[in-house]
């Protein structure tokens, strides 16, 4: 069911309810459904790993979050705002809500530090010099000290996704979003990566991640999905879901991947 | 100058070629104001027909199907017409329609000089190449590089000011270079309807002067230059805008 349009507003958030909480989100491509009857809460500082086979519907699930993808049916609160409603305020939500991509895709025309600066100027309008004080700061902390003035075609896949990292974090988001963003990368550059969203989460940052790093998802993570055909198969804290999965669709995955 | 007048005439006293538009100074004041017209229409057309372009390339992926359906129309009749048509059609056919205006001297003019109706037709009908141009370098930037844009907050408009048209731009250079050059030749056109251009005012001193071949070989040696002083610039443009790693602009 959609919200209707001018609903009340919601009650203020706080940090005792879940900073995002999805209920019951249905969605379809023309005849094929992704997202069958979906959800899940996240609280504040946690980090949420969504594991399960291509096609399963994890990708589309982190995008319905910040609305990068309308949902048909259901209900998506970040921090009691919700999502799938018309009049949404869009901006509200992408500057709670960072996204970082498979594809890194950065702007090419750019190079690393303008990309980090961009939106904090064009969109939320800050003042520049603050903003580039920022920006340096983050691409120090994403370990790209002297790579500021380097174009993203200059960069390898690793560097340009710590970019694209650094860029999210830019908007000051309470939440962040990682689509994948290892499976472009060679294995020996996926280290670095996890290393910056490891820092990240150990900072208390939200994180809600879709991997295939089984072994990074049982470290870092405080609670694991299983998603297949569209909807959570199983779930549990990762010691116990890696140890005993109780179904089976879960241990032949798991069986094949580890 | 005079040195070169003096030069102009002695080449007429002794072998009969005529450049009088060198020696003689209202032959001169016209051709220069001819030149002076060419590039003017050009330049004034260059920079209507690029914000035809970005507007309509834009509109053009409009969520909006009659706006898109208006744009196509747009499109499609000013490039399967032939310009000296359109010229024509708007001096002849569009400027008769419109209500007439009273000069300081009490005379009753048109709304829109000869001139102002050339340069909304040179801009209209290489605007519309202008959009399918950029519509190319729009389409190759990939949906995933908008989607970042979206995530970080920007709107529609905003994603395409700031992300797509740059980009894009890159792309459909050489496209781009191609129509501008034709724009500024198909200035030529504003002949038709007595714009005061090279050509008009070219014709007008062989016809007094009686030399058409000399005046001929002057009006295709100057076209050449223009073009060239035009190709240059695209050209530094192109090299200012290659990003290192991406398109032609290095190697990844």
């Amino acid at each position: 069911m959609k919200a209707p349009i001018g609903a009340p507003a919601a009650a203020p958030w706080t940090p005792d309810q879940p900073i995002v909480s999805i209920r019951s989100v249905r969605k379809s491509f023309g005849a094929l459904e992704v997202l069958k009857d979906v959800s899940f809460d996240v609280r504040k500082g946690e980090v949420v790993c969504i594991i399960g086979p291509s096609g399963s519907g994890k990708s589309t699930l982190i995008r319905c979050i910040n609305a990068l993808v309308p949902i048909d049916q259901g209900s998506i609160l970040v921090e009691n705002q919700e999502v799938n409603d018309p009049a949404l305020d869009k901006l509200m939500l992408r500057r709670k809500v960072g996204m970082v991509f498979q594809q890194y895709n950065l702007f090419p025309h750019k190079t690393a530090l303008q990309n980090v600066m961009m939106a904090p100027i064009q969109v939320l309008k800050q003042n520049k010099a603050e903003v580039e004080e920022r920006a340096r700061s983050l691409l120090a902390k994403v370990r790209l000290t002297g790579k500021e003035n380097s174009y993203p075609g200059e960069l390898s896949g690793g560097q340009q996704q710590r970019v694209a990292i650094a860029r999210s974090l830019a908007m000051r988001p309470d939440i962040m979003l990682f689509d994948e963003v290892t499976a472009a990368l060679d294995p020996e550059t996926v280290k670095e990566v996890l290393v910056t969203i490891r820092e990240l989460a150990e900072e208390g940052m939200t994180c809600i991640l879709v991997t295939h790093e089984m072994k990074f998802a049982r470290e870092i993570a405080d609670h694991i999905y299983f998603t297949d055909r569209g909807v959570i198969v199983e779930h549990g804290p990762p010691e116990e879901f890696f140890a005993n999965a109780k179904d089976e669709r879960t241990r032949a995955f798991l069986g094949q991947i580890l | 100058m005079d040195l070169l007048a003096e030069w102009a005439r002695s080449l007429y006293e002794t072998t009969g070629i005529n450049l009088s538009y060198i020696y003689d100074p209202w032959d001169r004041a016209r051709f220069l104001s001819g030149l002076w017209m060419t590039i003017y229409l050009s330049v004034v057309g260059v920079i209507f027909s690029l914000i035809i372009g970005a507007v309509g390339a834009w509109a053009q992926s409009s969520p909006l199907a009659p706006v898109r359906w208006l744009v196509n129309a747009f499109v499609t009749f000013f490039r399967n017409t032939p310009p000296l048509v359109q010229i024509l059609f708007f001096y002849f056919g569009l400027s008769p329609l419109l209500p007439r205006v009273e000069d300081p001297d009490g005379m009753m003019q048109p709304l829109l000089s000869s001139v102002q109706w050339a340069i909304i037709a040179l801009s209209l009908f290489a605007g519309a190449f202008n959009i399918e141009i950029f519509r190319s370098g729009i389409e190759a930037v990939p949906n995933s590089t908008k989607e970042a844009g979206e995530a970080l907050g920007y709107t529609r408009l905003g994603v395409y000011r700031h992300i797509v048209l740059p980009l894009a731009l890159r792309v459909c250079l050489p496209a781009l270079n191609n129509n501008l050059v034709n724009l500024l030749k198909v200035t030529s056109l504003a002949y038709a309807i007595a714009v005061p251009e090279l050509l008009y005012v070219c014709k007008q001193i062989w016809t007094d002067r009686q030399n058409v071949p000399e005046m001929m070989i002057t009006l295709l040696v100057v076209y050449v230059l223009l073009v060239g002083v035009l190709v240059w610039g695209m050209h530094r443009w192109e090299r200012a805008l290659a990003i290192p790693g991406y398109g032609q602009g290095g190697v990844r």
